[in-house]
């Protein structure tokens, strides 16, 4: 098998270069031969020699078992597509109002939620009120994701040997003195610009699309940009792991607790002494401003946690 | 058949989650398959928006005093997409962590062989 294939390699049709793509052969890069056939003979050599030092497609001796499990998973898969597109083809068409998904609730919702949430954006005044436990454990699973990985990476004493010590020593030497003129000078113009920006989708998510999510993740994004152009030391001076814990934490427990002030009240048909104030201002909406920006606080620090840790193995 | 043609959101959804499956089942490179995983996400969230759609409607965002249903599409498709996006960025920041776990242990991220050097070492 594996001679033919060597003997026919060069006059490939692109159903099989296609196939090989699939396997993940390596002498397939990309779909589209990118590089002059010449070249490509020169670079097959090495990867092959690196095929018969480890022989993958044997397992437990058993060569025909790869065919069969391929040939077992596309059949699956097809069968999976064709059911789903029999279900499409039942399902109601699209962008008709009499959609059944289109139903009380939705009525519910947007014929009341303005009296009864002050959100002027439904999904904001849905996912952060009516559904506000929902958010809640959103949120704590970004920041379960986040311990997951600090766990898993964090380069600490448990997590690292004396090699990987060395080499996160010398990369903080060439960190210190390699400053790049260009990107530090983009990034002072633009880092401000970004934060603001993110705190204005975070402040106007009840009136405005945006809202937590996203603004966290835009400002998230303006601390990825610092650290990647000011580097680890100096972002660690006012985002150190600490400060990360504490900001993380708390934002979490004030979510908490003014969900469960509102669940208190709400549940016992109590007065709440929270106003709704007038739709289409900021300070409007009661706690879901609040909520609002707790989940952009917890967002940027994931997104930026995740970078850290990913990187450098450090926050 | 015509019903395909109109749900064609839904057609390039259910073809987007075929792609991804075969990628995830097929693939031996593990960072290929959280590839496809999220190509999985990607399909569903599709699938998802376009279920809330309708015809000549507004954005769920509250113009004037009084709202009428009538005037808005749904909003409940957009809050479980996030939901969904949310979960789907924590698993893959999950995944690609234990990845690259393996990696520094076994130095490959081909699931076969590190199934076969675990084997081996188990052995041993």
């Amino acid at each position: 098998m594996n001679k033919m294939a060597r003997v026919k390699k060069e006059k490939k049709t692109p159903w099989q270069r296609f196939c090989a793509w699939v396997n993940g052969d390596a002498q397939e890069k990309s779909l589209l031969p990118a590089e002059p056939p010449k070249l490509k003979k020169k670079k097959a050599v090495k990867p092959q020699q690196k095929k018969a030092a480890a022989p993958k497609k044997e397992w437990m001796g058993l060569t025909r078992f790869d065919h069969i499990y391929r040939v077992c998973a596309v059949f699956i898969g097809v069968v999976i597509v064709t059911v789903l597109m029999i279900t499409v083809v039942q399902l109601p068409l699209f962008g008709s109002p009499d959609n059944p998904a289109d139903n009380e609730v939705v009525e519910r919702y947007v014929e009341d939620g303005l009296k009864e949430t002050g959100a002027v954006n439904m999904v904001a005044g849905m996912i952060l009120d009516y559904r506000a436990f929902d958010t809640f454990g959103e949120s704590s699973v970004l920041f379960l994701a986040v311990t997951c990985v600090t766990m898993l990476l964090m380069r600490d004493r448990n997590n690292t040997d004396k090699d990987e010590d060395l080499l996160t020593a010398r990369e903080h030497i060439v960190e210190g003195h390699e400053e790049d003129i260009i990107l530090i000078q983009i990034a002072k113009l633009i880092i401000p610009c970004v934060l603001v920006y993110g705190i204005y989708v975070v402040l106007n998510g009840h009136l405005s699309p945006g809202g937590g999510f996203s603004g966290g993740t835009i400002m998230g994004s303006a601390l990825i940009l610092f650290a990647v152009s000011f580097g680890m030391i100096r972002m660690s001076r006012f985002f150190s792991y600490s400060t990360f814990r504490k900001i993380t934490s708390s934002a979490l427990m004030v979510y908490a607790a003014s969900k469960a002030y509102s669940f208190f009240t709400g549940a016992n048909h109590l007065e709440s002494h929270i106003p709704l104030g007038t739709p289409g201002a900021i300070l409007s909406s009661g706690l879901i401003l609040v909520l609002d920006i707790c989940v952009g606080i917890v967002v940027a620090c994931t997104m930026y946690g995740f970078y850290a840790l990913f990187t450098k193995g450090e926050l | 058949m015509e019903n395909l043609l109109i749900n064609h959101y839904e057609v390039a959804a259910v073809i987007l989650f075929g792609i991804g499956f075969l990628n995830l089942l097929l693939q031996n490179n593990l960072v290929k398959k959280v590839i496809g995983f999220g190509i999985m996400d990607n399909a569903v969230y599709l699938f998802l928006a376009s279920q809330g759609y309708i015809e000549g409607r507004l954005a769920p965002i509250l113009v004037g005093e009084t709202a009428r249903a009538a005037d808005y599409i749904n909003p409940i498709p957009a809050g479980l997409v996030l939901t969904g996006i949310v979960v789907s960025v924590s698993v893959t920041a999950f995944s690609l962590a234990l990845i690259q776990r393996l990696y520094q242990k076994y130095k490959t991220v081909n699931f076969d062989e590190i199934v076969q050097l675990a084997r081996q070492k188990g052995d041993e």
